[in-house]
């Protein structure tokens, strides 16, 4: 079940993805199933072997900790009110790019202050968009994690 | 119900509009539009010349904008004056327009000096809208030679946005280095070999003082001939509405954080204003887009009888030639503190224990969580610096703060 708010008629999803540090082993699965979850494709090896992946979580951390990163999808997201072709937008929880719209001009990466965007393979924004949109229809990351160490869930006030 | 006026159709615009609806659903906005477009997104007219982008990609909010926010919009008038005492803006056409409450976002305009012969110059153009874009791409053909002056964004964009489109391309300024407003000379100089990789001709040091028609003589007394003239000097804000209201004025608009000037209820947001910078603690013109939307959506607050106030803005920029990018942000004003490696090169501007600004060229990854060092005004000791500046991450920030970043709601 998804945890999600009424406001002014619209459901909006109120779930975000969350890391617990201290589980965290540093695996990197998360990246390769979000690459998947993203690649439009059926066979994970088919989609990522051999291959330069362009995840939208990245694990990051030193010999003593590690743990994921990802959109924050932010109350009042800085990015949106940066973005210099309106190709960002948050709707109904969720922080979104439009990938036609997008030239690559990276003011995005600029103002973030998580860190949370970069570039795919073509030079074109990505970000986590929770894969409500894609196969995979709920966070990757977090059902492919052995160690459970990210979690899906609602920590917080209503928008 | 009141009636809001807005002074222009950019993005400190829609951002105003967006910022009234968030407080006052009812009352009637007109927005005075001396562009005869809806608002778009002016920083991809160099983007559309180079294919990147279409007039329809580049609509800033979808077509129904207007209609859902209950904005009238007054398409092709100019606004001439605000009259305080009476409470009405009035347009070229001898229109009145009643107030409540003004936002001004009325932008910035091109500074073209006064060149001799520049009347003799059939084909010369600005760069600063989309029917300047238009016109251009009519202009110029394969066989053009293109003289831009003014090595700065604007004239630079321009010189991309064109390379493909055009038989040569150059770009002259007095300045002995290109983006001298953002850039030093080192950092400077790799953009510059980018450019000239790409084809891209450079006179630095040099500009046009005098031109007949295809000919421009520069200050060094070479001749240069050209098809067509892009005048890429610099912009003035757009301050001569409300400075003859009698509102302070410097460079731009004084606004103080919510976006008041000195009239009553006459706001101004966007380029044609001079609000605060955190990162020198001065006024300045902050003429970038982010800024252009976030100033106008608080003002559109204030204006709606809410309350937010944007104190934590910054200059900062983010530009790309031909694949390398640069950013820029705050201010250069403490000690150096540098990182080299084969991608690229980075600035720090430490002062006080904060970061001030920072330049990046070439390694721009995650540049952000610089920035918000700056724009939160971050002590410095408060995190492992030395790591931070290699790899932007927050590894190097305590668990506590990790956990508050990343643990909630934000």
């Amino acid at each position: 079940m998804t945890a999600r708010a009424k406001r002014g008629g619209t459901e909006i999803n109120m779930k975000r993805v969350y890391v617990n540090e201290e589980w965290c082993l540093g695996c990197r699965l998360c990246e390769y199933n979000c690459a998947f979850a993203n690649s439009g494709m059926t066979d994970m090896a088919e989609a990522l072997k051999g291959k330069t992946i362009y995840p939208r979580i990245h694990i990051e951390g030193d010999d003593k900790i590690s743990y994921a990163v990802s959109c924050r999808h932010c109350t009042d997201p800085i990015c949106v009110k940066s973005c210099i072709a309106g190709a960002i937008s948050k709707e109904d929880g969720v922080v979104r790019i439009d990938k036609a719209r997008c030239v690559g001009c990276l003011t995005c990466v600029l103002v973030c202050p998580y860190g949370a965007l970069a570039p795919g393979e073509n030079g074109v924004m990505q970000k986590c968009e929770l894969c409500l949109q894609n196969s995979c229809g709920e966070p990757a990351c977090v059902r492919g994690c052995p160690n459970r160490a990210i979690v899906y869930e609602d920590r917080g006030e209503a928008e | 119900m009141k009636n809001y006026v807005v002074i222009g159709n950019g993005i400190a615009a829609a951002g105003c509009i967006e910022g009234i609806r968030s407080t006052d659903k009812e009352s009637g906005i007109t927005v005075i539009s001396e562009e005869r477009h809806a608002v778009y997104c002016r920083p991809l007219i160099s983007y559309y010349l180079e294919n990147k982008t279409d007039i329809q990609k580049m609509n800033y909010r979808p077509e129904d904008f207007y209609q859902k926010n209950g904005c009238r919009v007054i398409y092709g008038k100019r606004t001439v004056r605000i009259d305080c005492a009476s409470g009405e803006v009035g347009l070229d056409d001898g229109t009145l327009l009643p107030y409540d409450a003004v936002c001004c976002a009325a932008g910035s305009s091109p500074f073209v000096p006064p060149f001799d012969g520049l009347d003799t110059v059939e084909k010369k153009f600005s760069f600063m809208t989309l029917d300047d874009a238009l016109a251009l791409e009519a202009a110029v053909t394969e066989n053009s030679e293109v003289l831009i002056v003014g090595a700065g964004l604007i004239g630079l964009k321009c010189a991309e946005g064109l390379s493909g489109r055009a038989a040569g391309i150059t770009v002259c300024d007095l300045s002995d280095h290109i983006l001298s407003s953002i850039l030093d000379a080192e950092c400077a100089s790799l953009m510059q070999k980018r450019l000239e990789e790409n084809g891209i001709k450079l006179m630095l040091g040099d500009t046009a003082v005098r031109f007949d028609r295809n000919t421009a003589l520069m200050k060094s007394g070479v001749k240069i001939h050209f098809d067509v003239l892009v005048l890429a000097v610099g912009v003035r804000p757009n301050i001569a509405i409300v400075k003859e209201a009698g509102g302070e004025t410097n460079r731009g608009i004084i606004v103080n954080d919510r976006m008041e000037t000195t009239l009553t209820d006459i706001y101004a947001a966007g380029d044609c204003t001079e609000g605060n910078d955190v990162s020198s603690g001065t006024k300045r013109v902050l003429a970038l887009l982010p800024n252009a939307y976030m100033q106008g959506y608080a003002a559109g607050v204030n204006m709606g009888g809410g309350s937010m106030a944007f104190d934590n803005a910054v200059p900062m920029n983010s530009i790309g030639f031909f694949g390398l990018h640069a950013m820029t942000a705050g201010s250069y004003n403490g000690e150096l503190d540098e990182e080299r490696s084969e991608n690229g090169i980075k600035r720090f501007y430490i002062k006080d224990d904060r970061l001030k600004g920072f330049i990046l060229i070439g390694d721009t990854q995650r540049a952000g969580i610089y920035t918000s060092l700056v724009r939160e005004r971050t002590p410095l000791s408060s995190l492992d610096f030395d790591q931070q500046k290699k790899t932007a991450a927050y590894t190097a920030f305590s668990p506590e703060k990790r956990r508050k970043k990343f643990g909630g709601v934000v």
